[in-house]
C-alpha cells in the first residue's frame, strides 16, 4: 500500500500548482471568464507545450501514457482556479471516446492536434429530455448509401463554442431510452446543418444547444461500433466524473482554509468570529469532508487504474460524496463569510459556483444513489 | 381551537381573488410568471394599485392608513397574493421605517412621510450594517455630529438593497461614543440627494446588482429628521428587526413554490421515461420540505394571534426567520435538482423583458440556479441565523 506520488507525478503537480497559484488570480480569472472565449488561448497554448494535454493520451499515440492518478493531479490543482480552460471537455469527455474506440486513421486525425493544442472538441450527449441517462438517445442517425444523416437536438455540450469538432450520439437502432442502438459519430462542428445557441455556464464557463438539422456524414465518422457508443459513452463519462471531483477536492480546499482564514481575521463583538465555538465546530466539519472526499477520491482513481470490478460503483461513491460535501462547504464557506460571501469580489463565490456545477453535471446525488444501489 | 373559515371570510377571500384577478396590473403578473425582471416602475405601479384598493399596509393600525383585518384575513390575503403570483411588496418604507415612524416619530413627520410610503411615491431603503458592522450591528461607527440645527454624517452603510432607486434612507448612526456602545445611537431619516452621498453597486454572486456600498461624507442632515430621543435609535432599531424577521418568514409565498415544483414534477422527464413525481427520492425531498412548512405555517399564525390579542412579536419571531429562510433556500434547491442538465446555463439577459434571448430548456429553469445563489443571503440577512439562535438561546430559553 502506497499513497504517496511518484516523483513525476509530484512535478507534475507542482508545476500545475503553479499555474494556477501565478494565473488565476482573481482578477485574472474574472478577465478570462468575462472575455467573449471564455478561456485563455495563451494557458491553452501553454498546456500543449508543457505536455499536459498529451498526458490522459496513451504513448502509441502521441501522449505520455497518463492514468487515473494523474488526470486527478491535475484537475485537484484546477480545482483552485478555478480554471476555465476546456480540458475537460477536450481531452477528457471527447478524448477518452477517442482513446477507446477511434480507428487508427481518427485517432492518427485527431490526437496529436489535441496535444499540440491546435483544436478543441466537444462531446454532444445530452438531450433536452435525456436528464442524466446517456441512453436516453432521441437523435437519429439514419443510414443513407453514402454513410449517414443525423438529426436531433443536444443539450448543454460542454465546450461547444469553441469546439472544431464534435463527437455525438445518435441512435441507429432500437428506442429511445435502450442502451443499445446508440452510436458515436465525429462531427465537424462547421458541417452544413449544425447551429449552435452558444451560452456562458452558470460557473463561467461556455456550453452551447446544438441542433442537427439533416447533418451528412461519411461511414467512417462512426467511432467504435455500429450500435456500440453506450460503452464508451459510460466510460467517458465516468472519466469526467473523475477529473471533475477532483477539482472539487480543489475548491473544497480552497474553501475551507479561505473560512478558516477568514474567521481568525474577521472581528465582531470584539473578538475574531473563529473564537466562536458555534463556528469553530462548523469549520471543523468542512474540514472532515474536504478528508473524507479526498480519501474516496484517491479510492475511485486507484480503482479506475487498477480497471478493478467496483470501479464504476466507487466512482458513484464519489460523485455522491462530492455532491454532499460540495453543498455543504460551499454553503458553510458562504454562510461563514457573511455578506462578504455573498458578494462577486469576493472569490469564495466561485468556487461554491463551480461545486453547484460539479453536483448537478454527469448525474447529481439521486442519480448516482441509483446507479450505487444497483437499482 | 378552530381553523376553518367563516362565511365573512369565504367572503372576503372570494373578493381578494377577484382583486387580483381583475383590478391588479395584468402586465406585471405576466412578468412575474415568466420570471421576468421588475422594473422600480413595475414595483411602484403593483404597490399604487394595492394602495388604491386600500390594502397597501395590512399591518399598520387603522389610524395610519391600515386594513383593520384579522389575523384570518392577513392569512387570507398573504395566501391569494401569493397564488396570484404578485411580487411582494418592497419592505423598506411599508414593512420597516413607517411603523417606527408612526410609533416613534412625531406628528409632523407622521404627517411628512407616512403618505409617500402609502402610496410608494417615496422610495425607502436600510442603512443599518457596515463593513465592520454585521452580526454585531451595535458596534456601528457611521457619526453623526451635531452642528447647529444639523448633524453632520460621515461613514459608510453596506448591503443597502434597492440604494440605486431610493429618495431616502433611514440609518442608525453614532451621535455619542462616551456611554455603552448600544445607547450611543440614533435614528436619522436622510435625503438621498443630499450633497455628500455616493451609492456604489455590489454584485453578488449571482450576477445581480441589488445592493449598494452607500457612502456619506459630511452629509447635513436637518435635526428635524431624528426619530424619536437621540440615543435611543438602537431600542426603535430591535422593535424593527423584530417586525422584519416576521415578515421574512414568507410562508404562503413557499407553499405557492412546493405546489409549482410539483407540478413541474408532473411533466419533467426523469431521463428514464418516468416522470420526476415518480422518483421517489425527489418527492420525499419535496415532502420533508412541505411538512416543515406545513409546521411553520401554524407557527406563523401561533405567532399572528398573539399579537392580535396585544403581545408584540417577541423573541420566537426567531423561529420565523430561521426556519422561513432554511425552507425558501431549500425550495431553491430543489428547483436546481429538477433543472437536472439545464441548471447549468446562465443567462441573465433572459429575465430582462423586452429582450430577445431565447431561454436554453424549458422557462421555469432559466433562474433556478441563480435564484439558489441570490437566497444563500436570506440565511444572512436580517440578523443572520446564527445572532437568531443567539437570540433564542438568550431571551427566549433564558441560557
Amino acid at each position: 500500500m502506497n499513497f504517496s506520488f511518484s516523483e513525476e507525478q509530484e512535478m507534475v503537480r507542482d508545476f500545475v500548482e503553479r499555474f494556477v497559484r501565478e494565473k488565476y488570480e482573481p482578477d485574472m480569472r474574472r478577465k478570462i471568464e468575462s472575455s467573449e472565449q471564455g478561456f485563455s488561448s495563451e494557458n491553452w497554448n501553454m498546456f500543449a507545450e508543457l505536455g499536459w494535454l498529451g498526458l490522459p493520451f496513451p504513448e502509441e499515440d502521441g501522449g505520455f501514457g497518463g492514468g487515473a492518478v494523474e488526470t486527478m493531479i491535475i484537475f485537484e490543482a484546477f480545482g483552485r482556479g478555478p480554471v476555465l480552460e476546456p480540458f475537460l471537455a477536450t481531452a477528457i469527455l471527447a478524448g477518452s471516446a477517442l482513446r477507446q474506440a477511434a480507428s487508427a486513421a481518427q485517432k492518427e486525425a485527431l490526437i496529436p492536434a489535441i496535444i499540440d493544442g491546435s483544436i478543441q472538441l466537444a462531446l454532444a450527449y445530452c438531450e433536452p429530455d435525456g436528464r442524466y441517462n446517456p441512453a436516453n438517445v432521441s437523435t437519429m442517425a439514419t443510414e443513407t448509401g453514402e454513410g449517414f444523416v443525423i438529426d436531433g437536438d443536444k443539450s448543454v455540450v460542454l465546450n461547444g463554442p469553441a469546439a472544431d469538432r464534435l463527437i455525438i450520439s445518435a441512435r441507429t437502432h432500437g428506442q429511445q431510452h435502450d442502451p443499445d442502438g446508440v452510436t458515436l459519430f465525429l462531427v465537424d462542428a462547421s458541417a452544413k446543418g449544425v447551429s449552435r445557441q452558444n451560452y456562458p455556464t452558470q460557473d463561467g464557463f461556455r456550453a452551447s444547444e446544438i441542433v442537427f438539422d439533416e447533418v451528412a456524414v461519411s461511414a467512417d465518422a462512426v467511432i467504435g461500433e455500429l450500435h456500440g457508443g453506450y460503452a464508451i459513452l459510460n466510460n467517458a463519462i465516468e472519466e469526467a466524473i473523475l477529473a471533475s471531483c477532483a477539482e472539487a477536492v480543489g475548491a473544497m480546499e480552497m474553501l475551507y482554509k479561505a473560512t478558516v482564514e477568514f474567521s481568525r481575521t474577521r472581528k465582531q463583538f470584539g473578538v475574531p468570529i473563529g473564537s466562536f465555538q458555534v463556528l469553530q465546530h462548523r469549520m471543523s466539519e468542512m474540514f472532515m469532508e474536504y478528508e473524507q472526499t479526498k480519501s474516496l477520491l484517491y479510492r475511485a482513481a486507484m480503482a479506475m487504474d487498477a480497471g478493478a470490478d467496483d470501479a464504476s460503483r466507487t466512482i458513484s461513491a464519489l460523485k455522491i460524496q462530492v455532491g454532499n460535501a460540495g453543498r455543504k462547504v460551499g454553503q458553510e464557506a458562504i454562510q461563514i463569510h457573511g455578506g462578504m460571501g455573498m458578494t462577486e469580489e469576493m472569490y469564495v463565490g466561485y468556487y461554491f459556483k463551480r461545486l453547484t456545477m460539479i453536483n448537478s453535471l454527469f448525474g447529481n446525488i439521486d442519480y448516482h444513489l441509483r446507479r450505487f444501489t444497483g437499482a | 381551537m378552530d381553523i376553518s373559515f367563516n362565511p365573512e371570510e369565504i367572503a372576503f377571500q372570494k373578493e381578494v381573488r377577484t382583486f387580483f384577478e381583475t383590478e391588479y396590473p395584468a402586465d406585471i403578473l405576466e412578468k412575474s410568471a415568466n420570471r421576468q425582471s421588475l422594473s422600480s416602475d413595475d414595483m411602484v405601479r403593483s404597490q399604487k394599485a394595492l394602495h388604491a384598493q386600500g390594502w397597501i399596509a395590512p399591518n399598520w393600525p387603522e389610524e395610519y392608513g391600515g386594513t383593520g383585518w384579522s389575523p384570518s384575513q392577513k392569512y387570507i390575503f398573504e395566501t391569494e397574493m401569493a397564488r396570484a403570483g404578485a411580487p411582494r411588496l418592497v419592505p423598506f418604507g411599508l414593512g420597516m421605517v413607517g411603523p417606527i415612524i408612526y410609533t416613534f416619530g412625531n406628528d409632523e413627520q407622521k404627517k411628512r412621510f407616512l403618505p409617500g410610503i402609502l402610496e410608494s411615491d417615496i422610495w425607502w431603503c436600510q442603512g443599518f450594517s457596515e463593513p465592520g458592522a454585521g452580526s454585531d450591528l451595535a458596534s456601528l461607527s457611521t457619526k453623526a455630529e451635531r452642528d447647529g440645527d444639523h448633524y453632520i454624517v460621515t461613514g459608510q452603510k453596506t448591503w443597502t438593497t434597492f440604494a440605486q432607486y431610493a429618495d431616502w434612507i433611514f440609518c442608525l448612526v453614532r451621535t455619542s461614543t462616551e456611554e455603552k456602545k448600544q445607547l450611543g445611537i440614533s435614528f436619522l431619516l436622510i435625503d438621498m440627494k443630499s450633497p455628500g452621498i455616493t451609492v456604489n453597486p455590489i454584485v453578488t454572486i449571482d450576477g445581480g446588482r441589488e445592493v449598494n456600498d452607500v457612502h456619506f461624507e459630511n452629509v447635513r442632515v436637518p435635526v428635524d429628521n431624528l426619530i424619536g430621543e437621540e440615543g435611543a435609535g438602537w431600542t426603535y432599531a430591535k422593535m424593527l428587526l423584530t417586525h422584519e424577521r416576521t415578515g421574512i418568514a414568507g410562508v404562503a409565498r413557499s407553499k405557492e413554490q412546493i405546489e409549482t415544483i410539483r407540478a413541474i414534477a408532473t411533466k419533467t422527464d426523469n431521463g428514464f421515461g418516468e416522470m420526476m413525481t415518480d422518483d421517489a427520492d425527489f418527492m420525499r425531498r419535496l415532502a420533508l420540505v412541505e411538512i416543515e412548512l406545513m409546521a411553520l405555517e401554524f407557527t406563523e399564525l401561533r405567532t399572528l394571534a398573539a399579537v392580535q390579542t396585544g403581545k408584540a412579536p417577541g423573541p420566537e419571531s426567531s423561529i420565523l426567520k430561521i426556519k422561513g429562510t432554511e425552507i425558501q433556500q431549500l425550495i431553491t434547491e430543489l428547483f436546481v435538482e429538477l433543472a437536472g442538465n439545464y441548471a447549468t446555463p446562465y443567462l441573465p439577459e433572459f429575465y430582462v423583458p423586452g429582450s430577445n434571448v431565447d431561454s436554453v430548456g424549458p422557462g421555469w429553469a432559466a433562474d433556478a440556479t441563480s435564484k439558489y445563489f441570490n437566497f444563500r443571503k436570506t440565511s444572512i440577512y436580517g440578523g443572520s441565523n446564527e445572532i437568531q439562535k443567539n437570540i433564542i438561546a438568550k431571551a427566549v430559553l433564558g441560557l
